[in-house]
């Protein structure tokens, strides 16, 4: 059963349209991520599934109700915000209290309530603090509970970790994800940090410019991205494009041409028919920084890996992994290696490059082929 | 090498002398001036206190001017209760009162008027809602004096005319402007996310406004209540004009004084009378004062 269905949403501020017709849906208990860059609409998508902002036109249903024009009190929704919003003068368990309060929730159990979600979060110990009293972890969490205390048909998350250090965002992504597991809500959950969108969601929307691009679980949008925008987006060091050409080599058997330095030519063998799919000859190669390897005995010969060699510009430690920028061609291609089979500034590495992984796209939709 | 090393040490020391020389001097000059100004503002405030408590014949033989000879607190009593003004003799008691009755009114009228206009010109954005903001902030720099004859006219039709009703009236308007610039100004840097959460949670305009946007207000409702109150009660334009006789403020009463000129002028008395007339907006500075300051300067959200 939908939680949540959005139909062809559309959101115009004066002349400038944010949302361009967006749908989404949303199953009961699933996990739903928008990502996007700055400015994409999804804090404003979530403002509207919440009823903070006004539909200019489309239809949003929360479970089978149509809410356009329902109060956001009365959609039976929960919201954490980017700022937490907690009640600067309230202490903690006013905070929690308060929606039950406007609700004419009895005494006794907002007291159960409370008490359950502050084991729950173990925020037990500064209930009766105030939020300026309180580190932005504990904050964060406190703005959790906020949402907790209430027993709705949707959670709403915009960006709740981004004003968290590196270290505490990891732990709370953990944390966020353990709950849902628990408590097993419909939630939608705004971030512009793709990993958290990966580690957490059932599936993913991509939003850019106002439309959603991809709408398909964390595997599909990384192994299969919709458009080179997506591609591009979802992964970290980005996936390289190459604009290549489509030959069929001797046998018959198709591959992508592009031009290597000193005037050669790289030609990677393609696999099962996506060459016939191709509308022209001209394409788009994505390859990501991990599918390139060092020829060894193990992959050079291995069934869809093709080998080439790229001279090393930069290599960059970090510890776990090692970047290395390759230059193929005039371009410059980012590779990501373990470190013992990492490669040496100038160097002219010896390539295994994994194209049962490789993606193409048509340069004049940007779309995957 | 070392006696190059302490030649260095010997010119260091000596700048540092001239410097520090030069600082003191930039000291002595910038006290000199504050207290030489801060005299010119206490010295008239001084006179009028000590003849207070000087008897009248002494500030006849000795001049307005001098070190009391004596202790007295006689003209206080009769400045309250017993000094002739317009021709009554019952003290300036009933005109101070008329001043606490238009007062206190007026200032928690306006101030409370400007807190919900404030809140929903900052908050609750209508179409128009900034022309309407626009239109409030002219009267902000508008003379009082402008709005004389209106007021006299409209106070009549509302049969208000002479009476500390009118007063209260007129000064909740006129101040209204200034009191919304103040706390929109406030909330203006309250977050929006706020009022986001707290319509998610059910509650509404009022509710709102009372649980999150009041418990926030404190340093803005002291700036304001401090501003309206010595704006109010120093005003003596308007009770001047709109009222007579006893039903004047006590500030505008005592412009009386000025004109009972025919009499002998009985100055320890008149001093006792326009300190008592004084003394509320000093009792606020004293008390309110570093409030109004910090009030001033602080935002919503530390
Ligand atoms: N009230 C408004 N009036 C006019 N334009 C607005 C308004 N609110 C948002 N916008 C515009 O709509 C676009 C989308 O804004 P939105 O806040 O939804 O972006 P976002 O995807 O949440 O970005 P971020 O990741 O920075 O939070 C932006 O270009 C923004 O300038
Ligand atoms: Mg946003």
């Amino acid at each position: 059963m939908a939680s949540l269905t959005i139909r062809n949403l559309r959101k115009s501020f004066g002349v400038v349209e944010v949302l361009k017709g967006v749908d989404l849906e949303a199953n009961t208990g699933e996990f739903i991520a928008l990502v996007g860059p700055s400015g994409c609409g999804k804090s404003t998508l979530l403002a509207m599934i919440a009823g903070l902002e006004t539909v200019t036109s489309g239809e949003i249903y929360i479970g089978d109700r149509l809410v356009n024009s329902v109060q956001p009190k009365d959609r039976d929704i929960a919201m954490v915000f980017q700022s937490y919003a907690l009640y600067p003068t309230m202490s903690v368990k006013e905070n929690m209290a308060f929606g039950m309060e406007s609700r004419g929730v009895p005494k006794a159990e907002q007291e159960k309530t409370i008490a359950r979600v502050a084991a729950l979060l173990q925020i037990e110990p500064f209930l009766k603090r105030k939020p300026g009293q309180l580190s932005g972890g504990q904050r964060q969490r406190v703005a959790m509970g906020r949402a907790l205390v209430r027993d709705p048909a949707l959670f709403l998350f915009d960006e709740p970790l981004s004003n968290l250090d590196a270290k505490l965002r990891v732990d709370m992504r953990t944390e966020i994800k353990k709950l849902h597991q628990r408590i097993g809500k419909t939630t939608i959950y705004v971030t512009h940090d793709q990993v958290e969108a990966m580690t957490l969601a059932s599936r993913i929307a991509v939003m850019h410019q106002g439309e959603v691009q991809q709408f398909a679980d964390p595997d599909t949008v990384y192994n299969r991205p919709a458009n080179t925008f997506v591609a591009g987006f979802m992964g970290s060091p980005s996936m390289n494009f190459i604009d290549a050409e489509i030959t069929s080599t001797g046998g018959g058997a198709p591959a992508v041409n592009f031009p290597l330095s000193g005037g050669g030519v790289a030609s990677l063998p393609l696999h099962n028919g996506v060459a016939d799919r191709a509308q022209s000859k001209k394409v788009i190669l994505g390859i990501r920084p991990e599918h390139l390897s060092r020829q060894s005995a193990s992959n050079s010969g291995k069934q869809g890996f093709a080998t080439m060699s790229a001279l090393v510009e930069v290599v960059e430690p970090t510890g776990a992994e090692t970047m290395a920028v390759l230059k193929f061609g005039d371009r410059e291609v980012v590779g990501r290696f373990s470190p013992d089979e990492a490669p040496k500034t100038g160097e002219n590495m010896p390539l295994a490059v994994d194209m049962t992984r490789a993606c193409l796209f048509d340069p004049a939709t940007t779309r995957l082929i | 090498m070392a006696d190059a090393v302490l030649g260095a040490t010997v010119v260091e020391d000596r700048e540092a002398a001239v410097a520090s020389r030069r600082r003191l001097i930039s000291r002595i000059v910038i006290y000199g001036l504050l207290g030489l100004i801060s005299v010119v503002y206490i010295v008239p405030l001084l006179v009028v206190v000590l003849n207070s408590f000087r008897t009248n014949a002494e500030i006849g033989a000795m001049g307005l001017i001098s070190l009391p000879q004596s202790f007295r607190l006689d003209a206080w009593p009769q400045a309250w209760s017993d000094f002739c003004i317009g021709g009554q003799c019952n003290g300036v008691a009933r005109y101070f009162w008329n001043s606490v009755a238009m007062v206190v009114p007026a200032t928690i009228i306006s101030t409370a008027l400007g807190a919900i206009n404030g809140y929903i010109l900052s908050k609750w954005k209508f179409p128009g809602s900034e022309i309407v903001f626009g239109c409030m902030l002219l009267g902000v720099f508008m003379p009082g004096q402008i709005a004389l004859l209106p007021w006299a006219f409209l106070l009549g039709k509302l049969g208000l005319a002479n009476s500390v009703y009118g007063l209260v009236l007129v000064h909740c308007i006129q101040g209204l402007s200034f009191t919304t610039l103040f706390f929109r100004n406030y909330y203006v840097s309250i977050p929006d996310d706020l009022l986001k959460a707290a319509r998610i949670d059910g509650a509404g305009f009022w509710r709102i406004f009372w649980k999150i946007m009041i418990p926030l207000s404190p340093p803005i409702i002291i700036v304001t209540v401090i501003w309206q109150f010595t704006g109010i009660w120093n005003e003596y334009l308007f009770g001047v004009v709109l009222n007579s006789g006893s039903n004047q403020p006590i500030t505008s009463a005592l412009v009386a004084l000025s004109m009972s000129g025919t009499t002998v002028r009985t100055y320890d008395v008149m001093s006792a009378a326009v300190l008592i007339g004084a003394l509320p907006p000093l009792l606020v500075y004293f008390f309110g004062g570093k409030y109004f300051v910090r009030g001033l300067t602080q935002g919503a959200i530390k």
